[in-house]
């Protein structure tokens, strides 16, 4: 299939692949951390992290709409406060439902599925009734525009590298958070051993709060960022969940770094394949390459040695 | 066939009809108006919910689910032709009353809802259905209850039936003339077909694939993405490395969005025309969602685009946005499904009868000149003869409209060495 090609065209192509692969990487990363920390931390199996996605999504919108209505000579900008504020509005939501449903369903799992699958049919429906049916076009500011030419061939989009700087900087802070700091140390003794970390004097309601909070606040973000590459409607975040659980689950869901792994396998297998065959046949083999892969390693690729 | 218009309209009517004509100034040619509405017992023989001064029908949409995005449209187009109706007199002196059923984006949904207006409620027609999916779901419980159904999509054909009138394009409307248009006015040589993974997009591009094939053309790839798909960098690639003159996207929903904003940032400039981008899945509406400033100088082949000028366009632009907001958009479908309740009067008022089997004799034939496309008529088989139109896409969401053909084209929902 490359015989017709000259080698510096070969070569660029290469170097674009394995861009475009990095970057489904980071994607994956960036959408599956929160949903990694809810899930593998606490349990959690929340149906409804696509909608919270959304919201971040939504939350930028209407900041693009503030600022060009009201401060058009800082629309340059507005994306950084469109991302604070997709993770204090999701955070917060997050925090309600973790008191509001989520609590009363520590000890039934499986029910968390029904309920939060509930509470994502309730979201979009929200959605629609205030945003409309219709998908909604978010404005970028000129510079997250367009590429940066290397070579001819070689056009590296910019809101790509944004998407990846962006995503090493999520990634560090939840390391920081969850290895180093107090909230991170308290989260994972109720993980391990929740009466015991409440004997020590842990206040396990709180930590579930801030955590589940966390986890969604960080969905916000990557909804706010995806503004960049995918659609923002009322129905959008189902385009994500899959593609979630199946990094999660497939990293193992107790462990971060389980989760980096899995989404760098999984990106870079889908992405090779995509550009040797077609589409739907890459999606087919990837999936069945997952099932496989967990028929004989059902915990996931890394797992915590830890005494249940 | 044409039939003759009689416009004389009975005087205590007159006043209402003129003050139609004003605010809402779409009329219909043909037009059998009597003097007084004829007793129901004569329209009607066959048990539809006909009264003395009302007849009823159905609207079946999804309003909730993934297809609301699309399918909002059509509802609002629809109801506004029944309105615009209703203050013109009506139907053979009937208002007509709509009787509203959520599909919810779920094809088994839109089939049960179908049985209740068509058994329970005894719709005279309904207007709806937007996927082929919910059409193909719908279809038996229409012919098995004699119901008529006008559809409004544009779609991939291979479809007649005596219980539907398909006011949208098959797919041959659609594409044999854009394809041509670009051969012809942008020297293309190479095309690269790319589509969601349904049977839409699939059926389209074989037909697209032979007629460029017949050209003595070349299609130097063809790929398709599950539904939902939102990563498009490596096949951006792969059309980059095959370099074809034109990409030939049949991509829909969430996918559209993603795909024109990540063609967009890999520095594939469309308004440069290296690759020219052509799509039959773009409307209007869509391009609210993907941006316009994402797909600026991309073509799309249409029957239909708001930006349109005749008389008929301008008055229906007007009374849409003034019914529906100044916001509004009005795609493809939109106007597609806005003749529904005009043909639909048309065939009544010829049949003079609301009976379906009346009705079906009486649609072949019938042409709609103020349709906001232009001139109308319904063939044979059930679809509309229309003209293709080539819009070029603006930064503002709109489409400048570069090219229509001469002569209505002819529908042939199965087109013979396409298959």
């Amino acid at each position: 299939m490359f015989s017709e090609y000259s080698m510096t065209e070969l070569t660029s192509i290469f170097a674009m692949q394995g861009f475009a692969g990095l970057l489904l990487f980071s994607v994956f990363v960036l959408m599956a951390l929160g949903l990694a920390i809810i899930f593998g931390q606490m349990g959690v199996i929340n149906m409804a992290h696509g909608e919270f996605m959304i919201l971040g999504a939504y939350v930028t919108y209407l900041t693009s709409l503030f600022f060009s209505n009201y401060l058009p000579s800082l629309f340059g900008g507005y994306f950084f406060v469109a991302m604070i504020l997709a993770f204090i509005a999701t955070f917060t939501l997050g925090a309600f439902v973790e008191w509001a449903m989520i609590r009363h369903l520590y000890k039934r799992p499986l029910d968390t599925l029904l309920a939060t699958w509930g509470l994502s049919l309730i979201l979009q429906q929200t959605y629609r009734t205030v945003f409309g049916a219709r998908e909604v076009g978010v404005t970028l500011p000129d510079w997250l525009m367009g590429s940066y030419a290397i070579t001819d061939l070689i056009e590296v989009p910019i809101n790509g590298i944004f998407v990846m700087v962006l995503t090493l900087f999520i990634t560090f802070c939840v390391y920081l958070l969850m290895q180093k700091s107090k909230l991170g140390k308290q989260t994972r003794a109720v993980v391990q051993n929740r009466a015991m970390a409440g004997a020590v004097g842990i206040n396990t309601e709180k930590v579930d709060r801030y955590t589940f909070g966390i986890g969604c606040g960080i969905a916000g973000v990557a909804g706010s960022a995806f503004t960049m590459i995918g659609s923002t409607g009322p129905t959008s975040g189902q385009l994500y969940i899959v593609d979630t659980f199946l990094v999660v689950v497939f990293g193992g869901a107790s462990n971060l770094l389980g989760t980096v792994a899995a989404a760098f396998t999984i990106s870079q297998a889908q992405s090779t394949m995509e550009f040797f065959l077609s589409g739907s046949s890459a999606k087919v083999l990837t999936l069945l390459t997952v099932v496989i892969i967990l028929m004989l390693r059902p915990q996931g690729l890394f797992t915590l040695k830890i005494r249940r | 066939m044409k039939i003759s218009n009689t416009p004389h309209p009975p005087s205590k009517l007159r006043r209402r009809f003129i003050k139609g004509l004003i605010t809402l100034p779409a009329t219909v040619l043909l037009s059998t108006m009597v003097f007084a509405a004829p007793p129901t017992a004569e329209v009607n023989t066959t048990g539809l919910a006909v009264t003395d001064d009302t007849v009823k029908v159905g609207i079946l949409h999804s309003i909730t689910g993934t297809m609301a995005i699309s399918e909002t449209g059509s509802v609002q187009a629809e109801k506004l032709a029944i309105e615009q109706i209703n203050a013109m007199g009506g139907i053979l002196g009937r208002q007509i009353e709509y009787t509203q059923e959520d599909g919810a984006s779920d094809w088994p949904t839109f089939a049960e809802k179908s049985k209740k207006l068509l058994v329970k409620d005894k719709v005279a027609a309904v207007f709806g259905c937007w996927t082929s999916a919910s059409r193909k779901a719908v279809l038996p419980i229409f012919e098995q209850y004699n119901g008529m159904l006008y559809y409004p999509t544009f779609y991939e054909g291979l479809e007649q039936s005596p219980n539907v009138i398909y006011t949208g394009q098959e797919a041959t409307q659609q594409i044999i003339a854009g394809i041509d248009w670009v051969v012809k006015n942008k020297g293309a040589k190479k095309f690269f077909l790319l589509g969601s993974d349904y049977i839409w997009p699939r059926t389209s591009n074989k037909i697209a694939r032979k007629h460029i094939e017949k050209l003595g053309l070349k299609v130097v790839g063809e790929e398709y993405y599950p539904l939902g798909h939102t990563q498009f960098n490596s096949v951006i690639n792969k059309i980059k490395l095959k370099k074809p003159d034109v990409i030939y996207a049949i991509v829909v929903g969430g996918s559209n969005v993603a795909f024109y904003k990540q063609l967009k940032a890999a520095g594939i400039d469309m308004t440069k025309e290296k690759p020219l981008v052509l799509t039959i899945s773009v409307t209007e509406d869509e391009i609210l969602g993907i941006g316009g400033e994402n797909i600026v100088g991309a073509y799309a082949a249409m029957k239909y685009f708001q930006s349109l000028t005749n008389d008929n366009n301008e008055a229906f632009v007007k009374a849409f946005k003034k019914r529906w907001g100044d916001d509004i958009v009005i795609g493809d479908v939109t106007q597609a499904a806005y003749l529904g309740p005009w043909l639909w009067k048309a065939a009544v008022e010829k049949a003079g009868s609301f009976d379906i089997d009346k009705i079906r004799k009486a649609s072949p034939g019938l042409e709609l000149t103020t349709a906001p496309e232009g001139y109308v008529r319904i063939h044979p088989n059930h679809h509309l003869w229309s003209k293709t139109r080539i819009g070029h896409a603006r930064s503002d969401g709109q489409y400048d409209i570069v090219f229509e053909t001469d002569e209505l084209i002819e529908p042939d929902p199965f087109p013979k060495g396409y298959q």
